[in-house]
């Protein structure tokens, strides 16, 4: 009869490489929280001192080195708003097309391989494609309109890509069981798959609001105004937004040394709106994550 | 009186030739079991019952499926409408991530009953005929997911017999459960006969001979024997048949 050993050379060993394995993995996961901390850090320790009341609710004044960045604020906020209102649709609606309804791989593949292109266009590219299209073809000029269809593109392919990924890992078990009870497709999407891949996908329109909110390039031809201290009255109307007007307070302007302090004002208020809405999103997601728990 | 008959059935999964020439005709408000080895076309031709197949792309079939008299493929019928008259059952449960309740009143729903008094009746009945009312009761509001597997499988038995279908289909209900679960919906199978037609897939050959009234066997995508259920285990015609229930292959 044979003993059963544990070579303890070797047990050793390998109880060492796991100890270094991970300790790598922890040390460059810090590495990526410091970076991200510091970079908040800075921005808050800079941008804190000029938030106030007026800060967030007044226009510029004293060719920005004074005032608000209230006409800003609003401006982002219907960007997004307005490129929501494009790509939160078209973007679900081809994704749910693309993982449901498509039989045709060929196609599928192609609208796939182009959606993946899509997201790796510049965003200044857009921008300039936007120009062309929506604000001299269609005439719309340079307008909120115009703007919020240049980011409502940008952002499709994220849109489009993470609802096909959240239907995909849906399983098939769940689409046969339901149309086995008789349900239509629609009813089965509507009632089954897309409940269940909710929560996925509020991730995707999140982190595309976060990059809408974020972006210059595609409004810079299409949208943004340098300075208008009134609020658009239409989606006809150029607005000012976060982004640009951080641009334009930290490279142009009257007296740039005035202006730093309200550039990391601006800075900090774009981080968090985006913090809100991620936070929001947060919500809404765990509500639905819950209802398909237990309800 | 038969409710299904199947004429000269041939199934191709592209240019796999799946089901061969199989004809059989399945009484109403009987048992049958349909035998035999892995990839045999037993299920392949359960699903032909309700249309499942078509779900899956480059599949083709010819010869005719007739229930209750009228071609199941033929160019009016409502798929839908067939599928709430042919019910099914699958492998493993699959409930959906819904509540006890909703799971059961989800058919109903998608059927167009939307009286709320309508569907808790037939909730209520379906979960009592799904011999599951006593265990869930008091808590249908709950996850399905928070049941057992075998509670999961009479969920989605009750969740089938909701709609009052005329036909059960079911794809090997019992072989990811315990021998008690399985137990469970084979006495649940017997009860079941008095309102449905039942056709169950099964590779547990106990288990066919314990509920079915006549047994199917498969091979290699051919219908080899086709009987009373006590014949077949007994003194079956066919050697491969022989072979197959006397464990010599499969």
């Amino acid at each position: 009869m044979s003993t059963l050993s544990f070579p303890e050379n070797n047990s050793r060993r390998k109880t060492l490489n796991q100890k270094i394995a991970f300790a790598c993995c922890f040390a460059l996961s810090l590495c990526v929280v410091l970076v991200l901390a510091s970079i908040l850090l800075f921005i808050i320790i800079k941008g804190i001192r000029v938030i106030n009341w007026d800060f967030i609710t007044q226009a510029p004044a004293d060719g920005m080195t004074g005032g608000g960045i209230f006409p800003a604020i609003i401006g982002t906020l219907c960007l997004m708003a307005g490129s929501a209102i494009v790509s939160f649709p078209v973007g679900i609606m081809s994704g749910i097309y693309m993982n449901e309804y498509a039989t045709n791989g060929k196609l599928v593949r192609f609208i796939r391989m182009m959606t993946n292109n899509l997201s790796g266009i510049p965003s200044i590219v857009f921008g300039l494609f936007g120009m062309a299209i929506f604000v001299n073809y269609l005439d719309f000029g340079d307008s909120i309109i115009a703007g919020s269809l240049t980011l409502g593109l940008l952002s499709l392919p994220v849109i489009i890509r993470t609802t096909e990924e959240a239907l995909k890992d849906i399983p098939d078990s769940m689409r046969e069981g339901s149309r086995a009870l008789g349900a239509t497709q629609l009813q089965t999407i509507w009632n089954v798959i897309l409940p269940m891949a909710v929560p996925r996908v509020i991730t995707g329109l999140i982190l595309s609001m976060g990059r809408v909110s974020g972006e210059t390039a595609p409004i810079l031809f299409t949208c943004a105004a340098y300075f208008l201290p009134q609020l658009p009255s239409s989606i006809f109307d150029q607005c000012m937004a976060l982004p640009y007007h951080l641009y334009v307070l930290a490279t142009s302007g009257t007296d740039l040394e005035k202006q730093q302090p309200i550039a990391y004002g601006t800075a900090l208020v774009l981080i968090i709106i985006v913090l809100i809405i991620n936070l929001a999103a947060n919500g809404i997601r765990k509500y639905f994550a819950n209802k398909v728990k237990t309800n | 009186m038969e409710i299904i008959k199947a004429q000269h059935v041939n199934f191709y999964y592209g240019s796999f030739h799946a089901l061969k020439d199989i004809s059989m005709e399945i009484e109403e408000k009987s048992v049958v079991a349909f035998i035999g080895p892995s990839g045999c076309g037993k299920s392949t031709f359960l699903r032909l019952f309700n249309r499942m197949n078509d779900l899956i792309p480059k599949t083709r079939l010819e010869g005719q499926i007739l229930i209750n008299g009228q071609d199941i493929y033929g160019k009016n019928i409502q798929v839908d409408q067939l599928r709430k008259e042919v019910g099914m059952v699958f492998q493993r449960p699959n409930p959906f991530p819904k509540s006890i309740y909703e799971n059961v009143a989800y058919g109903l729903k998608v059927n167009g009953i939307k009286n709320q008094d309508v569907i808790e009746e037939r909730v209520v009945e379906s979960l009592k005929g799904a011999a599951l009312w006593d265990e869930v009761k008091d808590k249908l509001k709950k996850s399905a997911y928070a049941l057992s597997g075998g509670q999961q499988q009479r969920l989605c038995i009750a969740r089938a017999m909701a709609v009052s279908p005329q036909i059960l289909l079911m794809d090997e209900p019992a072989s990811a459960l315990d021998p008690i679960s399985t137990a469970k919906i084979e006495e649940l199978i017997r009860e079941l006969k008095k309102q449905v037609t039942i056709v169950i897939v099964t590779h547990n050959m106990q288990q066919a001979s314990r509920v079915s009234d006549k047994t199917a066997f498969f091979y290699m995508g051919e219908m080899v024997e086709y009987g009373r259920t006590k014949d077949i285990f007994t003194n079956p015609e066919k050697e491969a048949t022989q072979n197959y229930i006397t464990g010599r292959f499969g």
